[in-house]
């Protein structure tokens, strides 16, 4: 099969929306376009029922008893700030801590952030070289004002899968209330709310195959019953928790991309589990000076973060311009900050700059992965022929004996 | 973020890259930037008896647009006195290269990378001026 251009490998930013879903969603643009609340007429009831459903297979793949439990938001983020905002406020009487981990999306970290200017406490705990959160380190920085616990399922730059069943176990038997960001992970790693003893899960559709612009909450109703403060006022949709007419299409598409998920989403981490391990050996064993980010055991199937010593990410992603992917390099921002995800692992700024994150997903082939490896090693070889560093690593200078004039 | 079309030109096809002697006294070699910061410049010249610049090589760990800064600077300063190679302005590699605000950093690493060549060939000649005095004694 001939190639496409542009080759598309950066999955964990968003995904392409799976053609099945798209064709269960254009109905509920045209001919079946009630509004869910909408009581009194078929329109109304047709819209509600294909919303229900779509509750139903959300709960299925991430194995909810009870499809009330999904609440429909716009998104991942919105679904993180509520959550967190909203069992802050809630439970205020009852404690003020809060626990969370230093590689958790902006989304939960910014939220964090705000509620510490509000007089929360949050405490911040780092992870591994392997990008992992240690359970005992939940265990010991409970305390009897801890109202929640928030890691995130799997990271979206090191794919780092976080051992939540461990910390399940943990904030159940203090009676913490336990919050994941679970995006990037559904579908993808083992995950189920009952037996990881999860209160609140964060979910979006556009990291599944779905479209972009809607969210769910989970929100579990028994054992414990988690109550929360909304955070919009307005006509009270989804039992009170997030206000506002549910956009029917999204939500269908939603479903649909989680139903998929449920019947393929094993064959097809097994099938990307092969592709990465393809892409990372064929670079591997080609360049020297390449090195792993976080966990290759404990990760996202899809996900590559590498580092390429010497050679600067933003760079070489122009070098392989038909080529999407992300780097961890700050010289499209103007901080100059690397990633903060890469430096909680300890990865030198100098290796934060060189890194890649290459996400393989649904619609990856064999045949794009060896031309996208062989590109690499190509194009990395050439830059180095022309950094001042490979240069002085080859004449064995050592970089970090020469004093930087940092700028 | 679009790459202008001559930033495009000079990441493809870099002018002047490689390495010349720096133990050579005509050679000044500057080398700028730091790897934790995402960038490294090294700008090479080698200077005749009348101040001109011979040749100019450069390396560049670095963004597109840095390398495009560096090569461009080694084209500029080529056929140049060191006199006029020092006035060459950062803003005028801005210009030239169409780089956007958040890049003007690499321009203003490739006038650094200028002046800090031009500042190691000077300083050999000053050693070589001195010691010549001394053994001339």
């Amino acid at each position: 099969m001939a190639l496409k251009f542009p080759i598309f490998m950066d999955n964990h930013s968003t995904t392409p929306v799976d053609p099945r879903v798209v064709e269960e969603m254009i109905p509920f643009f045209t001919t079946k376009f009630g509004n869910a609340a909408s009581r009194s007429h078929r329109f109304g009831w047709e819209a509600e029922e294909a919303v229900d459903y779509s509750r139903e297979r959300i709960a299925k793949v991430i194995g909810a008893k009870d499809n009330k439990e999904i609440a429909f938001t716009s998104g991942a983020t919105e679904s993180d700030n509520l959550a967190i905002k909203g069992v802050a406020e809630f439970y205020k009487d009852r404690g003020n801590h809060i626990i969370t981990t230093v590689t958790e999306h902006k989304a939960v970290l910014d939220t964090c952030k705000r509620l510490e200017k509000e007089g929360y406490q949050v405490t911040y705990l780092g992870v591994g070289k392997d990008g992992r959160v240690d359970p005992d380190d939940v265990k010991r920085t409970i305390t009897d004002k801890t109202i929640l616990v928030s890691v995130m399922l799997a990271n979206n730059e090191i794919g780092a899968v976080q051992p939540l069943e461990e910390i399940g176990k943990i904030t159940r038997e203090r009676g913490v209330l336990f919050h994941t960001d679970a995006v990037q992970g559904i579908g993808k790693v083992d995950f189920d709310v009952q037996r990881f003893n999860v209160d609140l899960a964060s979910l979006t559709a556009h990291k599944i195959y779905g479209p972009k612009g809607i969210g769910a909450l989970y929100v579990r109703r028994s054992r414990p019953r988690v109550r929360l403060v909304a955070q919009m006022d307005g006509g009270g949709h989804e039992r009170g928790m997030r206000s506002g007419t549910l956009p029917v299409p999204l939500i269908v598409g939603f479903g649909k991309a989680c139903d998929i998920m449920t019947q393929e989403g094993k064959s097809e981490s097994a099938r990307l589990f092969v592709l990465r391990e393809r892409l990372r050996t064929r670079i591997m064993s080609r360049l020297d000076e390449v090195y792993v980010n976080g966990s290759v055991e404990h990760r996202l199937p899809g996900n590559l973060n590498i580092s390429f010593n010497f050679v600067e990410g933003e760079g070489l992603m122009m070098a392989i311009k038909d080529v999407a992917v992300s780097s961890g390099s700050a010289c499209t921002s103007a901080s100059l900050e690397p990633s903060y995800v890469l430096r909680a692992l300890g990865v030198g700024d100098e290796l934060a700059h060189s890194s890649i994150r290459f996400g393989l997903g649904r619609f990856n082939t064999e045949e794009e992965v060896d031309y996208v490896a062989d590109l690499v090693v190509d194009k990395v070889t050439r830059l180095r022929e022309i950094s001042p560093l490979w240069e002085m690593h080859r004449e064995g200078i050592d970089l970090k004996a020469i004093e930087w004039a940092a700028h | 973020m679009a790459y202008s079309n001559k930033v495009i030109e000079h990441y493809e096809n870099p002018k002047n890259v490689g390495t010349l002697d720096k133990s050579d006294p005509s050679v000044g070699t500057g080398l700028v930037g730091a790897p934790a910061c995402g960038d490294v410049m090294r700008l090479q010249i080698r200077v005749n008896d009348d101040g001109v610049i011979e040749d100019a090589k450069f390396k560049t760990f670095g963004c597109g647009s840095a390398i495009a800064s560096s090569s461009l600077a080694t084209e500029w300063i080529k056929g140049k006195t060191i006199d006029e190679a020092e006035s060459i302005k950062n803003s005028q590699i801005v210009e030239e290269l169409n780089l956007p605000p958040v890049k003007i950093h690499c321009s203003v690493l490739a006038e650094d990378a200028i002046k800090s060549a031009i500042a190691d060939f000077r300083k050999k000649q000053e050693a070589r001026a001195k010691n010549g005095q001394t053994n001339g004694k």
